[in-house]
């Protein structure tokens, strides 16, 4: 099966960018460099063509029980305009996805989904929802999808594109009227940085590219520097550091899950693996040297294998190496020594926080 | 364009090596950088270390992969290029100019089975 291709395409190919196929989708990984452009976001502001991200619309009488139903986090009570992270899980507890849950009214949630995952997710949602009143629509072939991320993103977006986004805050969005069209613009990203989302019309979101790129204000950024930059803050990539074998609370993600809400599916199986206790966690390491811990790698301790590197990196912005690992709880505890095996040798290094740099986020 | 250098041999995987009598310092081609992007970490083996023609021995790591290096020669490592531990950008810099491990040849007559300058910067295009 061919690669999709967004609806920026021709775009990336006239700057230059080097294509990979990501979650079904040809994506510019970078534009000149990985590094220059994690810089930027961290710096200034940087754009993302992210029209890859599915969205999925769910309106209904019983909306807010439905999402309540599939989703891990609490949406019960929360305004219009207000934006939620949690997961999908299978009954077994396994993950089915992690996505943002867009409030756009009481009968009216807007789901965005990860590219890989649009059809599984999909399927799923559809089946789910033959139980309950509500309508479910995919979305994701209409949208296209900016991220523009960094300190002045906020300049940026009022200044180049025109559209007032001072007043949102952190996990907020709100639903503008421009050109015809109604376009969605969140205060959300994957960077840790300030930034923000906008999710319009393939045509409206070629507009708007155009319009940052030639300010020369927001540097065009690949999916090889949002990797980085979400490592770097210990955010969680679907694939890495969540799957459908996974859970939330193996992976550290116990905040977006909340075992006292009513019913949820996974929530059984969640409860079972909290009273058992966990045997396996996802963790941060930072190594000694400048060794590189990449994707499957092993994790070594007391001389047998005890996990495996889900993500590394030589950090940029501090320049460690570091990683994040899924562990076997013995060996999870902060401090503890571990080594990684990189080509051949173990490296050592020790358990820390899966957070290597801190976020900047405008609360 | 990417440089290449009279007077080196030349392997398809893209390692070059420069003869000094008894002893050849091995490193990657100019093209070889340009391809890879920043370079962030070389792995490298340690002194007394045994290469063998056509086998890894290493690694040159950009931001977003590793990728192996072969050693187009056989013989024993006696040094390696330390100041690229803290420097691996010096390939970027300049890839001939640093070279990655100086060994010594166990079988010269193995240069044969490498390119000459001309043969090398052909398949580069």
């Amino acid at each position: 099966m061919s690669d999709k291709r967004t609806c920026l395409y021709e775009r990336h190919i006239r700057l230059g960018a080097k294509m990979v196929s990501f979650g079904g989708f040809e994506m510019p990984i970078q534009y000149t460099d990985i590094q220059d452009e994690h810089v930027a976001v961290r710096t200034a502001c940087g754009v993302f063509d992210v029209s890859h991200m599915g969205e999925v619309l769910v309106t209904g009488k019983e909306a807010e029980r439905f999402v309540q139903y599939i989703f891990t986090n609490d949406i019960s009570g929360a305004p219009v305009g207000k934006i939620f992270y949690g997961m999908m899980l299978h009954p077994n507890g396994g993950t089915i996805d992690d996505l943002l849950v867009y409030k756009e009214g009481d009968e009216r949630f807007f789901l965005v989904i990860n590219a890989a995952n649009i059809d599984k997710d999909y399927a799923w949602i559809s089946e789910q929802a033959k139980k309950f009143d509500v309508v479910t629509e995919n979305q994701s072939d209409y949208y296209g999808q900016l991220a523009i991320q960094g300190p002045k993103s906020e300049a940026v977006v009022e200044k180049v594109l025109g559209l007032p986004c001072q007043e949102l805050v952190f996990y907020t969005f709100k639903k503008m009227d421009v050109e015809g069209e109604t376009i969605i613009v969140s205060r959300t990203g994957y960077t840790g940085e300030d930034g923000f989302e906008i999710y319009a019309s393939h045509g409206f979101i070629q507009q708007m590219w155009d319009k940052l790129i030639e300010s020369g204000e927001a540097k065009p950024c690949g999916l090889g520097c949002r990797d980085t930059l979400r490592f770097e803050v210990g955010l969680p990539l679907y694939g890495d550091e969540l799957t459908d074998e996974l859970s939330p609370l193996e992976a550290g993600l116990g905040m977006f899950v909340k075992m006292d809400k009513e019913e949820f599916v996974g929530k059984d199986a969640l409860a079972q693996l909290k009273a058992e206790g966990l045997k396996r966690k996802i963790v941060g390491i930072e190594l000694e040297g400048r060794a590189i811990p990449r994707h499957g790698y092993e994790v070594v301790a007391d001389d047998k294998v005890i996990g495996e590197v889900t993500t590394g990196y030589n950090s940029i912005s501090t320049g460690k190496s570091v990683c994040m690992a899924l562990l076997d709880i013995d060996y999870a505890k902060l401090d503890t020594p571990v080594q990684v095996r990189i080509h051949k040798k173990l490296q050592p290094g020790v358990v820390i926080k899966k957070r290597f740099y801190d976020k900047n986020y405008k609360k | 364009m990417a440089k290449v250098i009279e007077g080196l041999y030349y392997a398809e995987s893209h390692e070059y090596v420069r003869v000094e009598g008894e002893y050849g310092y091995i490193g990657i081609t100019d093209y070889a950088q340009s391809q890879l992007g920043n370079v962030v970490y070389v792995d490298m083996p340690e002194v007394d270390d045994e290469v063998t023609a056509g086998e890894e021995f290493g690694a040159v790591e950009s931001v977003k992969a590793a990728s192996d290096l072969f050693s187009p020669v056989s013989g024993t490592v006696v040094e390696v290029n330390e100041a690229l531990e803290d420097e691996p950008e010096l390939i970027n810099k300049d890839a001939f100019g640093n070279w990655i491990i100086k060994v010594e040849l166990s079988d010269k007559s193995e240069l044969d089975n490498l390119m000459d300058a001309a043969a090398y910067e052909a398949i580069c295009k």
